[in-house]
């Protein structure tokens, strides 16, 4: 390809951020690609290996403390954008380069309608008069596929979902026809299904704009399904590049490979899942057999769900109160030693069940049979016992920890609570040999939860759950927020733990693909009800509802040869 | 398990430190947390000193003359001290003679008489005192050392008892939330729509007078601030799943209150509570000027700061600055102090 093909060319690009006095911090060590003109290129990397960093450098969106030397250059159309004036880059943003952001949330003024947030990208760069924004807006709502556009126009964002929010930021980035479009994540605070739609609109966006599209994403099956050209990044350094096809047929690079295979996958279920190191030392994966998963007739069960139900109540006015069914009528049973899966987009329900069942939440109706005995009947002082059988593992590691307590003050509070040890010495005893079994170092007992990365802080979660000894697992989200690599040590380590104790799993999850890989059985919720529930095998070869075929249908595919062709 | 994590690393095993060792230890390695805190310990140990006597005994001895110059302006003019030494001597207008119709007259010879058997020994007052002196001739400096004692105290003390029952409350209202809420919200309503003097006064007027009556009055009127910032501090920590961990292993609600939320929110606290120890010494000059602070026989740096007001006029600023000047040191290295400490706190900050 001749230089004049290529909308963007990174070169040898260098970020650095200044820490303190004498610490400075690489972030982006060297990197270089080329965007070409009408194609869309991914960046693809975990957390911290400069993905969103590199983008953000190109658009001089970084933090006062960062630096990029001289020899780094970000050539756009014969411009280096990073010695541009903060005056032309603010002229090129927006209308030649153009960026969505993750969490469309955030990224939307609250106070402004959504319509005059469109307008205002027009008026500045396109110099449209107020009344030829506002129509221009409408035609762009339109185009992004929201209904009743002209009413739309003047909503809020709170009023809109998630989806329609990123949709409006959408809308944004491809009002001045932009050149290029920045895709930072575009779909990761969203459900599969919403997922699927943006994915669909960006690509459909792309080819009829002739924009070029650098997409930013950690998930690589979102890659197959968009990109033409993929560049893998790890710890600031660009690891392979090359097209799509290349990548997921022939892929080059141990990393690569292993990010590739790090993923639960739905048509295989090997007992163990192969974690990046196994790559990086060359062995390759390791051949599993497979694990045979389900439930059958005769297993003992350990907990019985009848009925339940949570309404949550909102205030409306003054003394009103509506009243928002969370859960409705939810049943099921728990085999011991076995893992129910619950699937199910935001707001079905799914997390409201688990912690209602250790009644973490006042259930509005029904029972929790523990062992025969009803576990939302019991007063305060008898749920105690029980408090320790049933534990839960939340979904952000970084929330779940006490920041003010020590690893060996977060181990040991729970055996004092509950008895368990004879004295203070057994309990740190135990304490040091639950932070060897999920593979952390003893001297983690001393230190805070913020020295930890987000696997490790899972894995002291999951330590604090087995001081008790429970019988029953709630994992909440447990690996959503954590990196392909690191899930699936944490996938393992939970599988390993499950078989040595015994333990009885409630897996929660918005990823069908992980649910599929540790469930026995899975639960598909939808608006508080139970759409489905059945062996995982069963219900993923052979779905019986319509909800769950949708639902099954948007998992990102990755690459697929036959669709490429 | 995975091999990313290091070997099996050797590590001696040691009784764990707690929170506040290890705070210490932080504290330790930052230079002017030390300094403020040598700051403090140095004024409380001043207030102790005089407490106990050894300090500033005498200081309400009249050693120098009216407004007496600070030592280093031993030249300056004094024109003040000049007019009362004027007054006794040189203008005393001859009597008129009314030994005639006056009934006592004979008795005043019998009365000098017994006049002159009582020795009296002029003191010789200083021109110039180390800072200076007040109208009546006291040395400034050890008013101000004195004084230190009542503003200290009472700054001290009041700050303390407003944040516990601010941080208790607020506690009490964001953690339950609910009834408990709504009632507290109510009571801190009725609290903080009554005009603050006012509430003072009925305060001043029920309880008797002195010293504890003030600290009592400003620990129950200042710790309304401080019971919102904590409540809504306590209501945002409550939804965070570290406390609904700390609900699922059992914890009860007073251990997820004061020993996992606390340490969540105690940078708020200590924050409050450096800004009301400067407020509350600031407010005990108020409550001296309507009369509800300190008796007249004691002595404050809210007391000084009031006669400054009439000093200044006549250009006698020393007063001012030897009240100010403590005030300001105290209160500047406390607020550095407390801001040290939640750092050394926070585990997250090195």
């Amino acid at each position: 390809m001749t230089t004049s093909e290529h909308l963007l060319q990174v070169q040898d690009l260098r970020v650095s951020f200044r820490v303190d006095k004498h610490n400075t911090f690489e972030a982006v060590k060297g990197i270089s690609f080329d965007v070409p003109k009408n194609r869309t290129i991914a960046l693809v990397g975990e957390s911290g290996s400069g993905k969103s960093v590199s983008a953000m450098a190109i658009l001089g969106l970084l933090p006062e403390n960062a630096r990029i030397p001289a020899a780094s250059r970000a050539l756009y159309g014969g411009e280096d954008l990073l010695k541009a004036t903060p005056q032309r880059l603010q002229a090129i943003r927006g209308k030649d380069i153009s960026v969505i952001f993750q969490e469309p949330m955030t990224s939307l003024n609250p106070v402004f309608p959504v319509g005059e947030q469109i307008g205002e990208t027009l008026r500045l760069h396109m110099g449209l008069t107020a009344r030829q924004a506002a129509s221009r807006a409408v035609d762009l709502l339109a185009e992004v596929g929201i209904p009743n556009p002209a009413l739309r126009v003047r909503s809020f964002p709170h009023e809109l979902s998630g989806g329609q929010q990123q949709r409006v930021m959408i809308a944004m980035a491809i009002a001045c026809e932009p050149k290029l479009l920045i895709a930072d994540e575009p779909t990761t605070a969203l459900d599969v299904t919403i997922q699927k739609q943006i994915l669909e609109l960006i690509a459909g966006l792309q080819e009829k704009h002739h924009m070029s599209v650098l997409f930013i994403t950690h998930d690589l099956g979102v890659v197959g399904e968009i990109a033409n050209h993929v560049v893998v990044m790890q710890n600031g350094v660009v690891q392979e590049q090359a097209t799509v096809h290349a990548i997921f047929e022939s892929p080059q690079h141990p990393y690569t490979k292993a990010l590739l295979e790090c993923r639960p996958r739905l048509d295989r279920r090997p007992k163990r899942l192969p974690v990046i190191d196994d790559f990086l030392k060359g062995t390759g994966a390791p051949r599993m057999e497979e694990q045979p998963r389900g439930v059958k007739e005769g297993d003992a069960v350990i907990l019985e769900v009848k009925g339940l139900g949570k309404t949550f109540f909102l205030k409306e006015g003054l003394f009103g109160k509506r009243a928002v069914p969370a859960v409705k009528d939810v049943s099921f049973k728990l085999a011991k030693g076995k893992t129910l899966g619950l699937v199910g987009e935001s707001g079905s329900g799914k997390t409201t069940v688990g912690l209602t069942l250790m009644r973490l939440h006042d259930a509005t109706s029904g029972e929790v049979l523990f062992e025969g005995k009803n576990l939302l009947a019991l007063s305060d002082r008898e749920m105690m016992a029980y408090r320790r059988r049933i534990q839960i593992i939340f979904q952000n590691p970084y929330a779940s920890l006490n920041p003010r307590f020590t690893i060996g003050n977060i181990l040991t509070e729970p055996m004092k609570i509950h008895g368990i040890g004879a004295n203070a010495e057994e309990r740190v005893e135990m304490a040091f040999q639950l932070l060897k079994r999920v593979g952390l170092p003893e001297a983690s007992y001393y230190k805070y939860p913020h020295e930890f990365s987000g696997g490790q802080r899972q894995r002291i979660a999951i330590a604090r759950c087995l001081t008790m000894k429970p019988d029953v697992l709630i994992c909440d989200e447990s690996v959503s927020a954590l990196d392909v690599s690191v899930q699936a040590q944490v996938l393992n380590l939970l599988q390993d733990l499950q078989e040595e104790f015994r333990l009885s799993y409630i897996f929660i999850s918005h990823d069908l693909a992980v649910v599929k890989y540790i469930s026995d059985q899975v639960m598909v919720m939808n608006q508080g009800e139970i759409v489905e529930i059945a062996n995982s095998d069963e219900i993923y070869l052979d779905p019986k509802q319509e909800y769950t075929r949708k639902l099954l249908s948007s998992i990102p595919k990755g690459w697929d040869a036959a669709r490429a062709a | 398990m995975s091999a990313v994590l290091p070997k099996h690393i050797p590590v001696v095993r040691e009784a764990s430190p707690g929170l506040w060792a290890l705070a210490w230890r932080r504290l330790r390695g930052d230079r002017v947390g030390m300094v403020s805190l040598a700051v403090v310990v140095a004024f409380l140990a001043m207030m102790l000193a005089s407490y106990a006597g050894i300090l500033a005994k005498d200081w309400n001895k009249e050693r120098g003359v009216s407004y007496a110059n600070p030592a280093f302006l031993a030249g300056a003019e004094n024109l003040e001290a000049k007019e009362v030494t004027h007054k006794d001597f040189g203008t005393q207008a001859k009597p008129v003679d009314l030994s005639d119709i006056d009934p006592l007259a004979p008795r005043y010879k019998e009365w000098e008489e017994r006049a002159a058997k009582i020795a009296v020994t002029e003191v010789k007052r200083a021109e110039t005192l180390p800072f200076g002196g007040d109208k009546w001739g006291r040395d400034v400096l050890e008013k101000a050392i004195k004084g230190s004692e009542v503003s200290i105290f009472v700054g001290l003390t009041a700050a303390l008892f407003a944040t516990i029952i601010g941080t208790v409350l607020g506690a009490l209202a964001g953690y339950w939330g609910g009834r408990v809420n709504d009632f507290l919200e109510w009571f801190y309503n009725i609290f903080t729509s009554i005009p603050y003097i006012l509430l003072i006064l009925a305060f001043a007027a029920v309880f008797k007078k002195g010293l504890d009556t003030i600290i009592v009055i400003l620990a129950l009127t200042g710790w309304t601030g401080i019971y919102r910032l904590v409540r809504a501090e306590y209501i945002k920590h409550c939804g965070r799943e570290y406390v609904k961990a700390a609900q699922a292993i059992g914890a009860s609600h007073f251990s997820r209150m004061f020993v996992h939320i606390l340490p969540n929110a105690s940078h708020v606290i200590l924050v409050q509570l450096s800004q009301h120890v400067v407020g509350f010494i600031k407010a005990e000059v108020i409550l001296s000027f309507l009369g509800l602070g300190v008796p007249v026989d004691m002595v404050s740096w809210g007391t000084m700061l009031a006669e400054a007001q009439n000093e200044l006029v006549i250009g006698k600023w020393w007063q001012l600055v030897a009240a100010g000047a403590s005030m300001a040191f105290l209160v500047t290295a406390f607020s550095m102090l407390t801001d040290s400490l939640r750092d050394a706190l926070d585990p997250k900050l090195k």
